[in-house]
């Protein structure tokens, strides 16, 4: 007998550390799993991500490993980059569309060698990259389970990396490394979701303990903390990253018909490679850029100081033309900032207003603030590109 | 440089209608055929020294007036043994009921009572299809804004379907997606009579008759010719001999015994097709006038193709439950003193045809098949040896994908003699030589995926602007240049040339 119903919420590898310091006992659901969403304040697990060293457990994230011979021909027709450029222990965000060139999903793209690469993902897709392999000589296995994985950043990452016994001096953003641990062999990778230096950690379950100690052990002289969602949340708008479900709905869970978005609409066109042959959606795209795209993703810099999350976008004040998909005062810029769904031709000109209801004492005050747009990352040190990184 | 202006796949009746239409355009145009003759499942075949049949279709039903006036199909030599082909529904008593003029317009052999119910049931699907044939001769519209639908014609096509009138639009709606079964079973009462309808709406189909939709098959089948059949003089080969003399006198260059094995694509555009030789042939325009399946699961490929639209090719359902058997028969058999040059049909009731169809549900060969017999040796000379004679049956339902094929193709013989056996007392005495084609032989033979008649089932869901998918149902592709032309394409097939000609008709008017 089957007894998984009772346990509807998985617990990750890391689990009985993130439980044990889990002060405000404070869980959310992440794709099955149960994952801290702050551990005993999230203000200073923010301060950890931004001016010290913050750990974070990754496990949930979706991740698929794509081997075989056709395996780089595979990605070209999967998603709107071209994977085929990727080289041997490089990594790139890439974006993959349904046939009418809407998003499907977003991940990061590991290319492990020739014939071996790792997609992660938000979202489970296992029966859409099965029908896209069809034809192609590659297999597509999920490896969720069989992978523990950690999000070491801030500005002190490298040091504590260095200070476990990890050189990554050399290592530049967006490269990975193999090396061992305790005699078994990990992946370190330059990449990360807080805009900042950092560096995510790929392991075996079994390896996962032993792992998440030595950080800690070696990050304590740099206040190192394992931090939760929330504040990882205010890090990545900081640095406008986007996340599927929440600034856009995939398509194929989308059931209203204009709730679809192409990756011109999320202002993610930029990597369409239209040069290296037929992939999915390319001709639905094609027309869209010949006739235009009905929406644009942008950042928005708002007047005061009132978070405006998911508030209505007004244009001259009067009509609606989007909404904000995530917003926050950005504690390292002092700016009010939001990421938001805004209506093409009005995601240019300066015209926006913004209808926020903000709760004061159980009683909400209508605000119209005015919105301005404005370049995203809203936060974008030099640490985060430095190689080798500086010493904090 | 290319070699002409369209390449087409495919030399059945659908490819060369298509090649003729488009030449009488201005084209030059190339059809590449597999086959070392033209035609598909339009031939005549010697199957044993001496005997000869129609390959695989033996009545003319449905082929297109436009293509028999459009190429001139008389003047180059199709003629027929008869125009209007008795139906004789077969009783393993004798007690036969004879089916004279087009679907059955005179049947003296029913009471009185069945006979009025009869002729007032008969009218109402004549007209009913009479309604729908208009939609076979277009592309079928599309649901979407601004989809370059031909909206005047679509709608005096809708008026006519009102013209019916309040009750009979009502009794349409009614039973338009209705089981033929219950409809046969409300109106009439003679076993033979329903039987051999229930045959006839289920024919070429992946459906039983009480299976839902069942009824437009039989109105489709009647929105060809209005129910009459013919039988060409030599048999269906004439008919594909007739289109490919018209075809050449068109100027089109007719190339047989050259398999297709790839769709050329160059930039984002079909540019010609690669043969199983390695032989290239270049053209702006290709198309395909062959399984819609193979053309995108083999031809083209996934790399030129998006995912979701590639899987749902392979998911075009295309079941077959139509074997053929062809006989050699040193004698003429005696089916109880039927007339030999009617069309034999063995489905005594609608029961016996519906569980003909539950074993292929199973991969099962059913015990009692019904069938279609036709002699063609009856009909006129050259088709036996003197005093000899040659029989042509399609026999249903017979399972597309056995356990094992040669065990079941054996088993489906025996089935099949033994109800022959049983209304031509004698008959198994007289076999010289024995000749059945499965489902998957058909595949094999012609290209036809699962063996299914229309290249993929004609169901409601495959219908129209779903047929083969809605992406391509108007004879344009996802892939720029490459066309669809056969019969699985709207509206289907037979030996009819509607489809070719209808994509003939599209690529002219989007392409002008
Ligand atoms: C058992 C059975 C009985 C039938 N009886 C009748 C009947 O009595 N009356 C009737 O009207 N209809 C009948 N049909 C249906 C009819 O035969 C088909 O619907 C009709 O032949 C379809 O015409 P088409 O031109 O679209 O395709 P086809 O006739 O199948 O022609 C396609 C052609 O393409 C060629 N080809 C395939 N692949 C390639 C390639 N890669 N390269 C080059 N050439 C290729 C094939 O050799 C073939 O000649 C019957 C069907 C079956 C299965």
């Amino acid at each position: 007998m089957k007894d998984h119903f009772h346990t509807p919420l998985r617990q990750t590898p890391f689990h009985p550390r993130t439980s044990a310091l889990n002060r405000l006992n404070q869980w959310g659901a992440w794709a099955g799993y149960t994952t801290a969403l702050a551990f005993d304040d999230e203000a200073m697990e923010y301060t950890a991500i931004r001016n010290g060293a913050s750990l974070y457990d990754l496990c949930p994230m979706v991740k698929y490993r794509i081997t075989g011979p056709d395996a780089a021909a595979y990605l070209n027709r999967l998603t709107i980059r071209n994977a085929a450029k990727l080289s041997v222990g490089g990594v790139h965000y890439t974006v993959w569309c349904d046939d009418a060139g809407k998003v499907l999903d977003d991940g990061t793209l590991f290319r492990h060698g020739a014939e071996d690469f790792m997609l992660c993902c938000q979202e489970r897709h296992l029966p859409w990259l099965l029908d896209s392999a069809t034809g192609y000589e590659v297999q597509v296995r999920e490896v969720t389970e069989e992978v523990a994985a950690l999000s070491l950043q801030g500005p002190c990452s490298a040091a504590v990396l260095q200070a476990a016994g990890f050189d990554m001096c050399n290592l530049r953003p967006f490269r990975m490394a193999k090396l061992g641990f305790e005699g078994v062999e990990i992946t370190i990778s330059r990449t990360g979701f807080t805009g900042d230096l950092g560096y995510e950690i790929w392991a075996t379950p079994a390896q996962a303990l032993p792992l998440w100690d030595a950080l800690m052990r070696a990050g304590a002289p740099w206040g190192i903390r394992p931090i939760g969602t929330s504040a990882l949340n205010l890090a990545r708008i900081e640095a406008g990253f986007i996340i599927t479900n929440m600034d856009f709905i995939p398509a194929d869970q989308a059931v209203r018909e204009d709730r679809a978005r192409s990756p011109f609409e999320l202002s993610l066109d930029w990597m369409i490679d239209w040069e290296k042959g037929h992939f999915t959606g390319r001709r639905a795209l094609l027309a869209e850029k010949a006739r235009g795209s009905s929406w644009a993703l942008v950042g928005l810099d708002i007047e005061g100081n009132v978070s405006a999350e998911g508030s209505l976008i007004y244009h001259n004040r009067k009509t609606e033309v989007g909404h904000v998909t995530a917003a926050a005062w950005s504690p390292a810029t002092k700016r009010n900032i939001a990421l938001a769904q805004v209506r093409r031709p009005h995601h240019t000109g300066d015209t926006l207003w913004v209808e926020v209801y903000a709760l004061r004492e159980l009683q909400y005050h209508k605000l119209m603030l005015r919105a301005h747009v404005t370049e995203r990352p809203f936060f974008a040190p030099a640490r985060r590109r430095a190689t080798p990184p500086g010493a904090f | 440089m290319p070699s002409c202006d369209a390449i087409i796949i495919g030399g059945g009746t659908n490819g060369l209608a298509c090649a003729a239409r488009l030449a009488a355009s201005g084209r030059r145009v190339t059809v590449l055929e597999a086959a070392p003759a033209m035609g598909g499942g339009a031939s005549t075949v010697e199957f044993a020294p001496g005997y000869r049949v129609s390959g695989l279709a033996h009545l003319v039903l449905n082929l297109d007036p436009r293509v028999v006036q459009g190429m001139d199909l008389a003047r180059h030599g199709l003629g027929y043994a008869t125009t209007n082909l008795a139906t004789t529904a077969l009783s393993a008593t004798g007690d036969h009921l004879r089916l004279d003029g087009p679907f059955g317009a005179h049947a003296p052999g029913l009471s009185e009572a069945d006979r009025a119910a009869w002729a007032a049931l008969r009218s109402r699907l004549l007209a009913f299809a009479r309604v729908l044939a208009p939609f076979n001769a277009m592309a079928p519209p599309r649901i979407a804004r601004r989809a370059g639908n031909d909206t005047l014609r679509l709608a005096k096509l809708g008026l006519g379907v009102r013209a019916l009138g309040k009750e009979e639009f009502r009794e349409f709606l009614r039973m338009i997606l209705i089981n033929v079964a219950d409809v046969l079973e409300d109106d009439l009462t003679d076993d033979r009579l329903r039987g051999a309808l229930a045959f006839d709406a289920t024919l070429g189909a992946w459906l039983g008759p009480r299976s839902p939709n069942s009824l437009i098959l039989l109105l489709n089948r009647l929105a060809g010719a209005q129910g009459a059949l013919a039988v060409p003089q030599g048999g269906m080969g004439a008919v594909a001999g007739a289109m490919t003399r018209a075809a050449t006198a068109a100027g089109v260059a007719l190339r047989c015994g050259a398999k297709v094995a790839r769709v050329l694509v160059t930039g984002d555009a079909a540019s010609g097709v690669m043969l199983d030789t390695g032989e290239e042939l270049h053209a702006p325009l290709v198309i395909s006038a062959i399984n819609p399946r193979v053309t995108f699961q083999r031809l083209v490929g996934p790399q030129h193709l998006d995912a979701g639209f590639f899987t749902r090719t392979g998911h075009i359902r295309s079941r077959g439950g139509a074997a053929k058997l062809h006989l050699a028969l040193k004698g003429l058999p005696d089916f109880r003193g039927a007339d030999p040059t009617t069309r034999l049909v063995i489905a005594p009731s609608v029961g016996v045809v519906e569980n003909a169809f539950n074993a292929v549900k199973y991969a099962e060969v059913p015990d009692a098949p019904v069938m279609e017999v036709i002699l063609p040796s009856a009909h006129g000379t050259g088709m036996a040896p003197d005093g000899c004679h040659s029989l042509s049956a399609i026999v249903q339902f017979a399972p597309h994908a056995p356990e094992n094929p040669d065990a079941a193709r054996a088993q489906m013989l025996e089935a099949a003699l033994r109800q022959l056996e049983a209304h031509a007392p004698g008959l198994r005495g007289l076999i010289l030589h024995a000749e059945l084609l499965m489902p998957y032989d058909i595949a094999a033979k012609f290209g036809m995926e699962g063996g299914n008649w229309h290249h993929g089932e004609l169901a409601v869901e495959q219908m129209l602007f779903l047929r083969p998918l809605p992406e391509a149902a108007q004879y344009a592709t996802p892939l720029p240049g490459l066309w669809l032309a056969g019969a699985g394409s709207h509206p289907g097939g037979g030996i009819s040339g509607a489809a070719g000609w209808n994509a003939a008709d599209r690529i002219i008017k989007v392409l002008k």
